[in-house]
């Protein structure tokens, strides 16, 4: 397997990875959400903003899977000549955002339906409810400086 | 710029002026009636529960009646109205319309009714529905549903469950009752569950033929009515219609009233007003003549409020400092940039006893990070070109939701300053179009230096930043301590943090590993390196120490100090949480070049240009929202745990004045201080 298939795997594992994370932490954040605003649809910025908490873990995938993408000329459509080596490295630069979006996204998705109803009962408290969520995503961010750092770094 | 000083005021008046000075008090809204007399021998307090509970009704019946107009003749409102604020209404107007008061209760009363009306009539129709429904399968029958037969035979109606054909029931019949030589099942209609029929037979049979057919499950109607299915439905329908005009002649009735709805807001505001008035005088201590009020009020509203409540209603007043033991209420006074910050600080907690209002410092940082986070120029000016406007359109929109858009106005305009400096408009939107539609690519080179090409230099500046922010956080604290004389908290805390922390960075900076990241590396003379290590020394062995210097036990006193020493992996966590800065600012600009590539994916031209807009306006606006919420959620972080982990505690209790809480409108008062 010659090393443009690595890297372009590398890219998809970081968008997949994250997106499916995110896709499943919004998801359940939006269940507690809706659950909110079927009582008292006031709430209803409130807790959007709070159910789109988990999604940046998405968004982050993406980034790096774009990085990658336009690093090894996909984008351009002049695909460069990729070492199975640089290839493989460029798979396992990809890997943190991937993997570690994809677990803190589910768990910021139930911290985020937990802050909801924070929010239900004390919509005062909106400030220190869109904290708990905002906590988890620092290991995403973390993950995702790792990857940007290690893709960009790689010489081709 | 800072929590404003409250002072208690006290006043003793008679009790004719009671009415007036409440009125006066409440229209000035800078008191929270807050009673601390002693209990007293002669002193007590009226029951206002009753009238209270009376006032309040009408206040809901009011905005009940409003919730009704607003459905039968629904006042077109824009997106936007609610950031219009309420309006504002002469006084004079709002007392001639509070002088007929009792009229517009009525009035109010009667759309309620006419509203129940409604819906009582909507529950016959949909009662009627249900008739027709049941009655359909035995439209065919000709003859009345509860008709009994002639003089020799007799006639039932019923069902049988399931599809079947005649021959089958005649079947199923014979079986049960083979001697019944005359019976005519006659099928009037069938449906999936149910076979309806209508069955003769001689009324010397009647019995037998009953107990046959109670065998296969026939099963008579529930309400058999003696007139003709055909007769019914029409009867049915005469009613439906009777109900329908009825219908629409009340909401024409309701929809009179159209015209009256700003006055029923106002009648919904005034009881509001007055249930809030008697919940405070439900609270003051009375004598036979006299009566007491007390509770806080600004410094500086102190001296007017009493000289006019002692010179006009001859009242006694006293101002006096508030106890230590006091939970004083907490009012912030800021400048509008500062101010705008008010609201996120609110969110965290009010300065507590000790604390100082950190708005200030707060705001300029939050600025200087949100647009860091967003970074760039276009959707920096976006912002704050829309927030701008809102705020000039409607002047009268609510307190928060004013400071809210003053603080994306600011911060608009900090990202529209680091979009410059890292060359983002709109992503790489210029580069795009012009290499795209126009041949040749030109853009803006970035005043400073791109991130995407270089984010090990922004990963570094981002964490010189909160280094920065953090220290920054433990100067204020060390600015308490000295304030409150407390010079060895502010030693042991502050200054050998300090110490360690300037010492470490020093130490680290000339290392190979931190040339290997920065990519420049720094030659201290031989003296800054022995500096460092004794300040590294000084701190660590001091901090080791002192912290513990509450302990008298000097074996725990040193575990404390150690544990205290641990947190040096706080202050690492705290400075590598600011590399959000450089991951949200990068997010911003990948995905603007993400969506600026995907319009052009038909290359130039006019369909290529079509496609181009339509992608960039959605993208974009998509863009622009993802990461406003990041931007704020993650700049509101940075405030909350890494800076004020540093010095500020919070919770404290908002000061809440006794005023006219009014929902509909704002009533011009005159002489409001």
């Amino acid at each position: 397997m010659s090393g443009i298939v690595w890297a372009l795997l590398g890219a998809a594992a970081a968008a997949i990875l994250s997106g499916m994370g995110s896709a499943y932490g919004v998801g359940v954040a939006g269940q507690a959400a809706s659950g909110v605003v079927s009582e008292d649809p006031s709430k209803f910025a409130k807790v959007l903003i709070i159910q789109l908490l988990p999604g940046t873990q998405g968004i982050y995938g993406l980034l790096v899977a774009f990085l990658t993408l336009s690093k090894i000329g996909v984008l351009g459509g002049q695909i460069a000549e990729v070492s199975l080596a640089t290839g493989l490295l460029i798979f396992v630069a990809c890997l943190p955002i991937g993997v570690v979006g994809l677990i803190s996204a589910r768990h910021q998705g139930t911290t985020a339906a937990a802050a909801i109803g924070i929010v239900a009962k004390k919509p005062e408290q909106f400030g220190k409810a869109m904290l708990f969520p905002a906590m988890v995503e620092t290991y995403a961010i973390l993950a995702l400086l790792v990857s940007i750092l290690a893709v960009t770094g790689i010489p081709m | 710029m800072a929590v404003l000083k409250m002072q208690r005021i006290a006043v003793c008046a008679l009790k004719k002026n009671r009415k007036a000075i409440l009125e006066r008090l409440q229209a000035l809204g800078t008191v929270e009636v807050n009673i601390c007399l002693p209990e007293e021998e002669g002193l007590k307090k009226m029951d206002t529960a009753g009238s209270r509970s009376s006032f309040l009704k009408y206040a809901q019946m009011a905005e009940r009646g409003l919730e009704i107009l607003q459905i039968y003749c629904p006042k077109q409102q824009s997106m936007l109205a609610s950031l219009a604020g309420k309006p504002l209404v002469e006084k004079e107007e709002y007392d001639s319309v509070i002088k007929s008061r009792d009229n517009l209760i009525g009035d109010i009363k009667k759309i309620i009714d006419f509203d129940k009306e409604i819906a009582e009539n909507k529950g016959k129709l949909q009662k009627l529905d249900i008739q027709e429904e049941s009655l359909i399968p035995w439209m065919p029958l000709s003859v009345p549903m509860n008709y009994s037969g002639t003089m020799q035979t007799a006639m039932m109606v019923g069902t049988v469950p399931g599809a079947q054909s005649q021959e089958s029931i005649y079947e199923l019949f014979m079986k049960s009752a083979p001697e019944v030589e005359a019976v005519d099942l006659e099928i009037i209609s069938t449906d999936r569950d149910f076979t309806y029929l209508a069955v003769l037979c001689m009324k010397s049979d009647k019995i037998r033929v009953e107990n046959a057919l109670r065998s296969i499950g026939f099963a008579a109607p529930s309400q058999l009515l003696n007139k003709r299915p055909e007769e019914i439905r029409q009867g049915i329908q005469k009613e439906r219609e009777r109900l329908l005009a009825a219908n629409e002649e009340l909401t024409k009735k309701i929809a009179e009233f159209e015209k009256e709805r700003e006055r029923f807001q106002l009648v919904a505001d005034y009881f509001r007003i007055r249930a809030d008035k008697y919940e405070v005088l439900g609270q003051l201590p009375q004598s036979e003549h006299v009566f007491f009020i007390s509770g806080f009020i600004p410094e500086k509203y102190a001296p007017s409020v009493a000289e006019e409540l002692s010179e006009k209603y001859e009242a006694m007043v006293e101002i006096s400092e508030p106890s230590q033991e006091e939970e004083i209420p907490v009012l912030l006074e800021n400048n509008s940039f500062a101010g705008s910050v008010e609201g996120v600080l609110s969110s965290f907690g009010l300065p507590g006893r000790g604390d100082i209002d950190p708005s200030m410092i707060m705001s300029v940082c939050y600025v200087f990070l949100f647009g860091l986070m967003l970074s760039d120029a276009a959707y920096g000016l976006l912002v704050s070109v829309v927030c701008g406007v809102l705020i000039r359109r409607y002047p009268r929109m609510g307190q928060s939701m004013k400071k809210s858009l003053q603080l994306f106005f600011w911060c608009g305009l900090s990202t529209l300053f680091w979009g410059i400096m890292f060359g983002g408009y709109f992503g790489d939107v210029i580069n795009v179009v012009s290499r795209t539609f126009f041949g040749h690519e030109v853009g803006i080179p970035a005043a400073w230096f791109v991130p995407l090409n270089d984010p090990m230099k922004m990963l570094i500046f981002s964490m010189l930043f909160g280094l920065i922010h953090l220290f920054l956080g433990l100067g204020i604290k060390g600015y308490m301590c000295l304030r409150d004389r407390q010079y060895m908290d502010f030693f042991c805390d502050v200054v050998l943090w300090f110490c360690l922390l300037v010492g470490l960075i020093l130490i680290l900076l000339p290392t190979d590993l931190f040339a290997s990241i920065a990519q420049t590396s720094f030659l201290f003379p031989g003296w800054v390196n022995t500096l460092a290590k004794a300040l590294a020394i000084v701190g660590a062995v001091g901090i080791l120490l002192m912290s513990g210097r509450s302990s008298k036990n000097p074996g725990v006193r040193i575990a404390l100090g150690a544990y205290d020493l641990y947190n040096i992996t706080g202050w690492l966590s705290d400075v590598l949480s600011y590399s959000r800065l450089l991951a949200l600012g990068l997010a911003t600009g990948v995905i603007a070049s993400v969506v600026n590539q995907m319009g052009t994916m038909l290359g130039g031209g006019i369909a290529g240009a079509i496609l181009f807009i339509v992608v960039f306006l959605i993208g974009h606006t998509f863009n622009i929202g993802i990461n406003l919420l990041g931007a704020y959620v993650h700049t509101c972080r940075l405030q909350y745990v890494e800076f004020f982990g540093k010095f500020y505690e919070g919770g404290g209790k908002a000061f809440h004045p006794f005023k006219e809480n009014t929902k509909y409108v704002d009533i011009k008062e005159e002489n409001i201080l």
